[in-house]
């Protein structure tokens, strides 16, 4: 869905994104780190579980719901990215104690 | 850790251009100030990524984008004490803050609270809506600026209003194709009373020389009166009709959405400033007075939030609430080592010129309002037009009620991409006025915190008896 | 689109909440032409702001009739939903697993035990089973729940309802039966005269043959239009409302349940703060603290919503039913418990108020003339 433009080569950071291990931009949040590896739907709608992909990247849609480190239902566009950072896309409602 | 003080003079939430005005007035004259803000760096949603974005050539975002530049770093120069990606979810009448950082949930008093949560899209609500691959224009702005990231393939952009053909820009000068503007401007015939003034403010040469840039090298469909996006599991085509020809279909890999922006109502309704339905900007706006202040004493609204008029008028007004809460605090320090308020209202005159033909011009058409039947309006939810008429029909009059009979407005997104739409679908519905139709209750956490911080915020002698079973 | 205001019916109930549409339905089904009047969008609606419990245990000391009347809904409450999803497709999710009274102490569930003792020593009490649970039983029965709670009460009449898709339930249904619902229509001044009752709102007048009184704390001020004092006062509850999560929680606790959505609803505070509906910081953080010591892996769940509702709280907690003696056709209903007492209101007491009298053998001991009776020492 997105690509990354010439002029940015920035430092890379790994973190492991639905278990893979993926080298992301230092710099980036969690949602353009997403995006960025081609990953375009970041978790499923609530009541029909059909898949939905971030809508406005600035914290007012709540599309962008991901599990960080183990915790569901983060806003990722608004979670900077840290080295080591385990990120979950969300398939359906949230488990209790995740 | 956060090293919060418990009490501060003034705070200020939201680092845009009104916010970080505010604040900086505030700690220029000495006062404890305080700037929340969610994002990881300061400069709002107009100026984002100002200090952080990888792409440097000021040639792809225009010189307005980089003359908030100034602004970010005299407010780091203040004095005030910034702290980001830090969530307010609640406020009260007694200025009493409920702020979260990093996991842990804090009080916060405050002499004068200023609100600066600056303006969201407008929903845009056509079938197809919720379909992946589908984003706002903000959106793919947050992207550009922050992350440096385009989209692949076929790109379209619909909509309406100054950000559309400023996405446009940026994304050519940037060396990207967009391969049509479906248009949805309406027939410009009622903005003409408002021309005058418009060919006299800063927006007119601005705004041409984007345009005609913009359409030199982009497909521009205009007139168009009926738009929906199509995809089984992603969105595939866009389908639509201009005024005088039948339907046509674009194949697309993303879309863009935009018709203009409204304030971000959450916090101030949510501490309970009264707000009114703006007849022209088609929005809930707050009730207040010429310095900001709304009926509470001590708590004031500035930027957008207060009233969509773009980021010069949105600084000026940072501006003026910042002496406001000075002139209330301490007075002695007006006209030494701030800007004069005449000045300033000066400025902020200037950059209203012209506005009122922006809104008329672009004001969105009421089917891009309004939708039809199967159209998604509450997404969180998935709540359809048909399913809010048929509520109407059945004596529901309100949003609140049709909020309990039918979950909308009850998702993590509080409202904010449903709320004016089930207004005015209820509104038109009963032949009632939006004013007197009214908008959802809006109450704390405006923003999601979890059970155990609030768990283990204070509680006083009657809360605890409260809760307290025999 | 909107249908012309009637302008005469059999019954007017005044009051569109749980109360008043239960009735309103029943009267219905009872082959009434009946009229529901209603506030607008914006108002006090303990119908919008309340729990969802259907709760049986613990209820009816000081009132042994209370305890029967409660059980008898509880016991009617599947036929109830039946009856509304057969009619109008839509499923309230009534469930009766059973729920728990969880304790955070020895002495909590000490006092618990004695409490639910003496209710139901009380003459002339039905009865029905319930069990105080010791921490080990209580683990197996709520893997979940941590380690501070000491013990609990169990009954297995206690069961929870979608309190908003009821209200929905009950709307539909009695305009389905005929009923015709006016919003935005406060009842301003009821005026008794021959045999019909005139009530004026700001769109006119509507008579009535008879009225119900089913306006929640609203029926303090019209009670005395018609002979009936009703001593009601606002009683402030607030309610946490998480995000939405799988299923982990099948029994409802007095303050904790999961709904059928999958949200986690957290409650029941009390406080004597007159007619403000706001939250406050402090209340939601004891609510918030409590809940996490019952279910410590709640403590990560983010809240998402919360609000205040104002129960109708009459003076000894106990119902008001009765027919006006000055002003006969006049009856009242009102109580906080209209969820769980929503059965009894549309399947027995409207077909009563359909017939024209409440059994005294049934209802005396629901009149506000208990009110006046000064208290024996």
């Amino acid at each position: 869905m997105f690509r990354r433009l010439p002029d940015v080569d920035d430092a890379t950071i790994e973190v492991t994104i639905d278990g893979r291990a993926e080298r992301v931009r230092a710099g980036d949040t969690v949602t353009a780190a997403l995006f960025s590896v081609g990953i375009e739907s970041h978790r499923t709608a609530d009541v029909s579980g059909t898949p939905r992909t971030p809508y406005c990247m600035m914290g007012v849609c709540f599309e962008c719901l991901v599990v960080i480190d183990g915790v569901g239902n983060r806003q990722g566009c608004l979670v900077p990215i840290r080295p080591g950072m385990r990120i979950e896309t969300q398939r359906g409602k949230r488990e209790v104690g995740r | 850790m956060m090293d919060l003080r418990d009490t501060y003079d003034v705070a200020v939430v939201g680092a845009g251009p009104a916010g970080l005005a505010a604040a900086a007035n505030c700690a220029r004259a000495g006062l404890m100030t305080v700037l929340f803000d969610e994002q990881a760096s300061p400069g709002g949603q107009i100026y984002r990524a100002i200090s952080t974005t990888p792409l440097k050539r000021d040639t792809i975002f225009g010189a307005d984008y980089w003359s908030g530049a100034k602004l970010v770093r005299d407010f780091l120069a203040s004095g005030a004490q910034y702290v980001p990606t830090a969530t307010v979810w609640s406020l009260t009448r007694e200025r009493e803050i409920g702020v979260s950082v990093a996991g842990s949930a804090r009080m916060v008093r405050a002499e004068q609270v200023i609100l600066a949560t600056g303006a969201l899209e407008r929903p845009f609500p056509v079938p197809g809506w919720t379909l992946p691959g589908v984003m706002t224009v903000g959106a793919a702005q947050i992207l550009l600026k922050s992350s440096g990231l385009v989209p692949h393939g076929r790109t379209v952009l619909a909509g309406c209003g100054p950000l559309l053909w400023l996405l446009a820009w940026q994304y050519l000068n940037a060396g990207l194709c967009v391969d049509a503007i479906l248009d949805t401007t309406p027939r410009a015939i009622r903005a003409i009373r408002h021309a005058p003034d418009f060919v006299l403010s800063p927006y007119l040469a601005k705004g041409l020389r984007l345009l005609l840039a913009v359409r030199r090298r982009v497909r521009v469909i205009a007139n168009v009166v009926e738009l929906r996006i199509e995809g089984r599991s992603h969105a595939e085509s866009v389908v639509y009709r201009t005024i005088s020809e039948t339907e046509q279909r674009l194949p697309v890999d993303t879309v863009f959405l935009h018709q203009g922006v409204v304030p971000n109502v959450n916090l101030a309704m949510a501490v309970g400033i009264e707000h009114r339905w703006d007849e022209m900007q088609l929005c809930w706006t707050p009730v207040l007075d010429a310095a900001g202040n709304c009926g509470i004493p001590g708590i004031a609204v500035a930027g957008d939030g207060a009233g969509i008029a773009g980021a010069e008028a949105a600084q000026a007004r940072g501006e003026i609430a910042g002496l406001a809460a000075v002139k209330a605090l301490r007075p002695e320090t007006l006209g030494r080592v701030l800007p004069d308020e005449t000045t300033v209202r000066a400025c902020l005159k200037r950059a209203m010129r012209g506005r009122a033909f922006l809104d008329a011009y672009y004001q969105p058409m009421s089917q891009f309002r309004r939708p039809i039947g199967n159209t998604i309006v509450c997404r969180c939810e998935e709540v359809t037009t048909g399913q809010i008429i048929d509520t109407v029909a059945l004596g529901c009059n309100g949003p609140n009620q049709m909020k309990a009979f039918l979950r909308c407005g009850m998702g993590a997104c509080q409202g904010r991409l449903c709320g004016l739409t089930v207004t005015e679908l209820i509104a038109h519905a009963r032949g009632v006025a939006p004013q007197a139709t009214g908008y959802y209750r809006i109450r704390p956490p405006v923003k999601p915190i979890t059970l155990a911080e609030l768990a283990q915020l204070p509680k006083n002698e009657s809360a605890l008896r409260s809760v307290a079973r025999t | 689109m909107t249908k012309p205001p009637q302008r005469e019916a059999d019954v007017a109930v005044v009051g569109g909440g749980l109360v008043g549409a239960s009735i309103a339905w029943g009267l219905a089904r009872a082959g009434q032409r009946v009229v529901v009047l209603d506030e607008g969008d914006v108002a006090y609606r303990a119908s919008r702001g309340n729990f969802g419990l259907v709760w049986v245990q613990g209820k009816g000391l000081g009132m042994p009739e209370y305890v029967a009347w409660t059980k008898r809904s509880s016991d009617g409450w599947k036929e109830f939903a039946r009856l509304l999803n057969e009619q109008t497709g839509i499923d309230v999710g009534f469930r009766r697993p059973g729920g728990f009274h969880p304790c955070l102490s020895e002495r909590e569930v000490e006092g618990r035990a004695n409490l639910l003792a003496r209710l139901h020593n009380q003459p002339a009490t039905v009865k029905y089973d319930y069990e105080i649970v010791g921490r080990d039983r209580l683990k197996t029965m709520l893997p979940q729940i941590g380690p501070e709670v000491a013990g609990a009460s169990y009954c297995a009449l206690d069961g929870h309802v979608n309190p908003l898709r009821l209200l929905r339930a009950l709307h539909a249904g009695m305009q389905q039966l005929g009923a015709t619902y006016l919003s935005d229509h406060v009842v301003e001044q009821i005026n008794v005269g021959g045999r019909e009752f005139r009530l004026t709102t700001r769109h006119g007048e509507l008579r009535a043959g008879k009225i119900v009184l089913a306006a929640g704390n609203g029926n303090a001020r019209l009670g005395p239009m018609v002979g009936l004092k009703i001593p009601v006062r606002p009683q402030r509850g607030q309610i946490i409302v998480t995000e939405k999560v799988l299923p982990f929680l099948n029994h409802p606790i007095v303050t904790v349940r999961q709904t059928d959505e999958g949200s986690v609803m957290i409650g029941d505070s009390v406080e004597e703060a007159g007619w403000d509906v706001s939250v406050g910081t402090g209340v939601l953080a004891a609510m918030a603290e409590r809940a996490v010591r019952m279910f410590p892996q709640l403590g990560r769940l983010n809240v998402v919503r919360s609000w205040a509702a104002l129960r109708v709280m009459t003076a000894d907690g106990f119902p008001i039913y009765a027919q006006s003696e000055h002003c006969p056709g006049a009856y009242v209903a009102a109580c906080h418990s209209g969820v769980t007492l929503a059965a009894n209101h549309a399947l027995v007491l409207a077909p009563l108020i359909a017939k024209g009298s409440l059994p005294a053998e049934q209802f005396g001991g629901f009149s506000p003339r208990r009110f006046d009776v000064p208290a024996i020492a």
